[in-house]
């Protein structure tokens, strides 16, 4: 007669090393299949233009702006419901905090929103945007699950582990909490006074809030960090404080706020969001950084010693046939190293290059920058992700040349007012 | 000759005779099959014939009617079903008449026979007298026919499933087993057949244990049974016991008082067959509760349909005490005997499942012995202590844990080094693997490896892997975790400054001399792999220079000349953890572009010894080396096509591989990722490659976890080859349609079939998408379009099933999209009409799953281009 097997395993790993390799083979497989047919989809097919993000813009904005409270509270109320069927995108988040080594550093690397460089004042900065002055520090992203707190920065590495009073970000009695629930924030961690500033909350008790305007996320940030107990001081299950930034509407009085306002942190430029905008990994025109001498430290870029040299310096990542592209996407192709050098400096496709820029050879034609001739000093920092994105390329040749002022911005405000007032956007009530 | 001498001589020492004899048999089977089987079964009845040809009688019948493999079993069961009736009942009558023999190996064999025939007959609602016939032997006074029914009904529900036997002869079989079972039975060899029937029929009882009073009943029996003088009973009641606590968890709560007492008496003091079961009783318990509170745990099933009774949480402060002790009752040389088994082992792991029920609870009840004995001079003591340390690494928290590891750590790499006895240094070392496992890593808040004491660990590690085989083995196995911590750190990770020792001491092992005992050549690789997959930028440097070290020794392995049987297996094994190995480098290097450039020189020559390795026929390396290509293929991208000749013959092997069905579906997997790759170039294999998989898919021969990647791979190749795929379109469309049909009226019995079902979806689904959209744009799509209205009918019924994953939802709004964006105007106006696609749309785009609704959103776009364009 067949009977239970007694015998168990015995000090050896639950699954073995062949039975992984196995595993991530499949899982590899299907990530391709995927790929691909998402690839054959959208090639040789029109359909998908950009989509129109007009529909859930104002669904979710009536929400808002209307202010109605029952809807609000609605919202609170599903909290918990959504909570057990994250979308999809936040399951990748649980699953890519399991992702180990490189395959995790490269991941976390693409999920932050990067703003563009402001190199020009978009139309209707006066309505459409929020401002506020960008902490000094370290971007980073702050992961809070299963009981642990972990931030990566801007590179995908990991820059602390620490409990937090975050939901699930300690492993306390009180605290503990279903594995689904976990918090992503996009943070700047401000070295002086050891404080991750909130800039943008990208999901909340595992509510994803990737698809929600800038102006809900904000609306959501500040009145659920403050409940958490983030904010609070240090202590054994907290290590790190955690603490909004005041936002301002993009109006005079709001701009002039950001940029003078006294705040508890040093100021690295001024940050504009749009508040129709949803949360979008890469680079995005929809978010948008500026500075100053006045309200920044860091308006020139340094080089690798952490000078400001005298010509401006780019880094380009190095693509076939030598061509050299920003990290915008689709990049943009700036220059082209010939054959020779590459074949001397044994550079391969995918480095990152650092180079120095003639200012004389620079042209603007259309409002568009061309680089003309540039020379090659090194190969970057290693611990560098991406390239310089075109924006801030324009950006440092303007604040070297003709930055854009202060005193354009509230400029801009003057005109997008008076447009404003002319324009005849009126809603048809029928 | 006569029958009884064919049987006798087909057990003689004499080899020739044996092989004549053996012939004859066949040759009398195939001539006449109704003859042999009489002649069998009136050999096997009749008391005048030798025992030894009564028994190979019945076993030879035995084997005319069940084989391991399923189709060949289905064969014979018709085979038998189509026999003359008179033929068949002739056969029953004389097993039947076999259980009343005096001769014990002619009865148990013909219980067998029968338990066989009933697997065939009662699904059929043939031979319905049968279980009749048994029970009223049952009330004969002689034992031996008593012990021959009862010893049959338990056969008899091993090879039945419940649903076959209705509820009334369910309650008679059960009763009499349990009357068999009672104190009150005076015979043992009954009373034992009727223990052991017992365990076959408890899954038949759950009527019966829902019942309070024949519960208690039957509870009551099976408790008496483990305090039995006859150890036999005791171990078969124990038996049952551990099969209730996993079939009948819910029901246990009343006797779990008794059974502890029970168990824990022989577990001090019964022999060791009954003290294992009796452990494993608690492992049983631990293990359905891990589940339960998995389940409660997990993010979307919600509550699990059984409650957790927490029995032990409840039992904690007596079992711990008792599983202790166990722990000191070690063998000698256990270690080095691979299939040991014994009650030291088997109270460490059930100690091991106790920290993973109840966390935290077990620490303070594990210290004071971990902390008495772990100095102590009888080398029992300390192993003792440090195996109970180990076994509660995973469950509790790791905060909790965190101060005494601290303590324990500086101790443990001691004891490593200079403990004199070889089995404390195994359990150290293993206890050290166990700490790294679950209590390092970056997401850690209280780190128990520092960059201080990293160093020390690794010379200690390091040195032990010099040890001999089995505590080298352990010591692999913990730098396996030590480097599994550090995966995420980068450049941080302070193993980098000694990466390069590191490497060298695992190659080292690896060509140790006995290096193939204590599987410790297999961990020495294994940690390898997880080293250069944990390895950083920093070190890829030393990591291409694996490349050829490894592929030399794969070179020469290959090389090896006049092996002795024995020792090709040992070559073949290490062929496999070199494949195995190769395919981490691949993948490694192959990640960043820098590396990626530098390995692309070896390519070549790799390919080479990939396709040496499938010369040699083991279906291991096989299916390592198949795995390794795949890898090669994604690196070398379009390049690849230059190896497809040469590796053409083999992929065809491992496409017509059924019998290591894995190696068949890795050989499928990497027909996909060559096609993602060459694209159309694999236009010329095509044929050949559309040919084995039609035939893999019509075959039952092949195991059905192969065919869901089958018909992905359809897709797979559809979008390679585009409108090349016409030709195929007559085969592939109507299995693409039959299994459709099959997978969306699957009768769905329970999660294992529904995760199947779901499955074949996906693989349909996706052969779906791959064609359409491998048609687009191209004139002869039209083509398509007769298979419109079925894949549209298809979606439709997956939609009314409502039992679709997320995974099959997101593949099957796609196709709704594909069908619309290949074939335009006529299959929008199809999907615009039907009101359950229009449904399912609109479910998918207000689903809260993002994926689902992104292919939703491209669906609903591609449908309103269609018609309006």
């Amino acid at each position: 007669m067949r009977l239970h097997e007694l015998r168990r395993p015995f000090k050896r790993p639950a699954i073995s090393d062949q039975q992984r390799r196995r595993e991530f083979a499949l899982l590899r497989q299907a990530q391709q299949r995927s790929d691909s047919q998402n690839l054959a989809r959208r090639l040789a097919s029109s359909v998908l233009d950009l989509p129109n993000p007009a529909s859930t813009v104002d669904a979710q904005s009536d929400l808002t702006e209307s202010g109605d409270l029952d809807a609000v509270l609605a919202m609170e109320a599903t909290e918990e419901r959504e909570a057990i069927s994250p979308t999809a995108r936040d399951l990748d988040v649980v699953q890519a905090s399991k992702l180990k080594g490189s395959e995790g550093r490269r991941w976390f690397s693409r999920q932050l929103m990067l703003p563009e460089w402001m190199i020009d004042v978009p139309p209707n900065l006066g309505r459409d945007w929020y401002v506020f002055a960008r902490p000094a520090g370290k971007r980073c992203f702050v992961v809070s699950s299963s009981g642990s707190t972990v931030s990566r920065l801007r590179n995908g590495s990991v820059l602390h582990c620490f409990p937090s009073s975050l939901p699930n970000g300690a492993r306390t009695k009180e605290m503990s909490a279903p594995s689904h629930v976990y918090c992503i924030l996009d943070c700047i961690f401000h070295e002086p006074d050891q404080t991750y500033y909130v800039i943008d909350m990208v999901c909340w008790r595992g509510y994803s809030l990737y698809d929600c305007t800038a102006e809900f996320r904000f609306f959501w940030l500040n009145s659920k960090l403050l409940e958490s107990g983030a904010c609070n001081s240090p202590s054994a299950y907290h290590r790190y404080r955690f603490s909004v930034v005041p936002i301002y509407d993009c109006n005079q009085i709001g701009l002039r706020s950001a940029y003078t306002g006294v705040v508890p942190y040093i100021k690295d430029g001024l940050l504009f969001y749009n508040r129709h905008a949803h949360y979008e990994t890469g680079n995005t025109p929809l978010a948008l950084v500026w500075k100053d001498e006045f309200c920044s430290q860091y308006v020139l870029d340094t080089d690798s010693k952490g000078q400001v040299p005298a010509e401006q310096q780019v880094i380009l990542e190095l693509h076939d046939g030598g061509k050299l592209i920003t990290s915008d996407d689709p990049p943009i192709v700036v220059g082209c190293l010939d054959r020779d050098f590459l074949q001397q400096s044994g550079s391969q496709i995918g480095y990152l290059l650092r180079f120095t820029v003639k200012d004389e050879s620079v042209r603007i034609a259309d409002g568009k920058l061309q680089l003309g001739d540039i020379k090659f000093i090194s190969r970057a920092n290693r611990a560098r992700a991406f390239a310089d994105s075109y924006s801030k390329i324009f950006f440092q040749y303007a604040a070297r040349h003709s930055p854009l002022q202060f005193q354009d911005l509230i400029a801009a405000m003057q005109s997008n007012f008076d447009e404003k007032s002319g324009a005849t956007d009126v809603e048809m009530a029928g | 000759m006569e029958i009884t001498q064919l049987l006798l001589n087909a057990q003689s020492i004499d080899a020739t005779a044996r092989k004549r004899s053996e012939e004859s048999l066949k040759q009398f089977q195939d001539q006449n099959l109704p003859g042999f089987l009489l002649s069998l079964s009136g050999e096997l009845a009749n008391d005048e014939k030798p025992v030894d040809s009564r028994k190979l009688a019945g076993l030879v019948l035995k084997n005319t009617l069940d084989a391991k493999e399923q189709h060949r079993k289905n064969e014979l069961a018709q085979r038998w079903l189509s026999l003359d009736d008179s033929v068949k009942s002739q056969v029953k009558a004389c097993l039947l008449q076999t259980l009343s023999s005096l001769v014990l190996d002619a009865r148990s064999t013909a219980s067998q026979v029968i338990a066989k025939l009933a697997g065939i007959e009662l699904p059929q609602k043939h031979w319905p007298e049968l279980i009749g016939v048994l029970l009223s032997n049952i009330h004969q006074l002689q034992p031996h026919v008593k012990q021959a029914t009862l010893e049959t009904l338990g056969y008899l529900c091993e090879e039945v499933s419940p649903e076959v036997v209705d509820q009334d002869q369910v309650n008679k079989i059960l009763t009499a087993v349990v009357q068999g079972m009672n104190a009150s039975e005076g015979n043992n060899d009954v009373r034992l057949a009727a223990t052991r029937a017992l365990y076959n029929a408890l899954g038949f009882a759950q009527a019966n244990f829902s019942n309070n009073m024949e519960r208690d009943y039957i509870m009551r029996v099976v408790c008496e049974a483990t305090l039995s003088p006859e150890v036999k009973i005791r171990q078969a009641a124990f038996e049952c016991l551990v099969a209730i606590s996993s079939t009948y968890y819910d029901k246990l709560a009343p006797y779990m008082q008794d059974i502890f007492n029970i168990t824990a008496k022989a577990v001090r003091e019964d022999e060791e067959p009954v003290a294992l079961q009796a452990i494993e009783f608690w492992s049983s318990i631990c293990d359905e509760e891990i589940d339960i509170l998995d389940d409660y745990g997990s993010d979307f099933t919600a509550d699990s349909d059984i409650p957790c009774f927490y029995f032990i949480k409840q039992a904690l402060p007596a079992l711990v005490p008792m599983l202790l002790e166990t722990l000191l009752k070690q063998e000698e040389d256990q270690d080095q005997d691979e299939g040991a088994w014994n009650i030291a082992m088997a109270g460490g792991t059930c100690l091991g499942l106790v920290a993973r029920t109840v966390g935290d609870d077990i620490i303070p009840l594990v210290m004071p012995f971990m902390e008495g004995n772990i100095s102590k001079s009888d080398w029992r003591q300390r192993e003792a202590a440090t195996y109970a340390f180990g076994s509660i690494m995973e469950g509790p928290s790791p905060e909790k844990l965190a101060s005494i590891v601290n303590v324990a750590l500086t101790f443990m790499l001691t004891a490593l080094m200079k403990d004199p006895s070889n089995h404390v240094k195994d359990t150290t070392a293993w206890t050290l693997g166990r700490i790294f496992e679950f209590m390092h890593g970056s997401t850690m808040e209280t780190p128990v490896i520092t960059r201080e004491n990293c160093q020390q660990i690794l010379t200690v590690l390091l040195q032990s892997m010099k040890d001999v085989p089995n505590v080298a083995e352990k010591a692999c196995g913990a730098l396996y975790f030590l480097a599994q911590g550090y995966e995420d750190v980068g450049s941080a990770s302070p193993l980098i400054p000694f990466f390069q020792d590191i490497i060298q001491a695992l190659l080292t092992v690896t060509h140790r001399e006995d290096a193939g005992e204590s599987r410790l050549r297999t961990a020495a690789y294994e940690s390898l792999n997880e080293v250069v997959r944990c390895s950083t930028e920093e070190t890829a440097p030393t990591v291409l220079q694996l490349v050829p070290v490894l592929m030399t020794e794969l070179h020469q392995s290959l090389e090896a000349q006049k092996l002795t049987s024995d020792e090709r297996e040992k070559q073949n094994e290490l062929q496999g953890l070199l494949c195995g190995c190769l395919q981490v480098l691949i993948q490694k290097l192959g990640s960043a572009e820098s590396t990626k450039y530098m390995f692309m020189q070896y390519t070549d020559q790799m390919m080479d010894l990939f396709l040496r390795v499938f010369a040699c026929r083991n279906a291991t390396v096989h299916g390592e080396a198949m795995l390794a290509i795949g890898s090669l293929a994604y690196v070398s991208g379009p390049n690849f096509v230059k190896y497809m000749q040469g590796f053409y013959p083999y992929l065809e092997l491992g496409l017509q591989n059924f019998e290591d069905y894995q190696v068949c579906a890795i050989s499928v997997g990497v027909v996909g990722d060559v096609c993602r790759v060459i694209e159309d170039k694999i236009l010329p294999f095509c044929d050949g490659i559309m040919t084995h998989l039609l035939k893999d898919l019509s075959s039952n021969l092949l195991h059905r976890s192969v065919k869901p990647p089958i018909f992905s791979c359809f897709g797979d190749i559809a979008l390679a080859i585009g409108e090349n795929f016409e030709k195929y379109l007559i085969y592939a469309m109507p299995m693409l349609q039959s299994a459709a049909e099959l997978s969306s009226h699957a009768a769905l019995a329970d999660d294992e079939m529904l995760e199947y079902t779901n499955q074949l979806r996906s693989g349909i689904l996706e052969a779906y998408a791959g064609i359409l959209q491998g048609f687009k744009n191209s004139p002869k799509a039209q083509l398509l379009t007769p298979y419109a209205p079925h894949i549209l009918h298809f979606l439709d019924s997956l939609h009314n099933e409502k039992d679709m994953d997320d995974m099959v939802m997101k593949t099957a709004v796609g196709v709704l999209g594909d069908l619309a964006d290949t074939l335009g105007a006529s299959a929008g106006l199809l999907i615009k009409q039907s009101v359950s696609s229009n449904d399912f749309l609109e479910e998918c785009l207000s689903s809260d799953d993002l994926l689902i609704k992104e292919s939703a959103d491209w669906a609903k776009k591609a449908i309103t281009r269609a018609i309006s364009g």
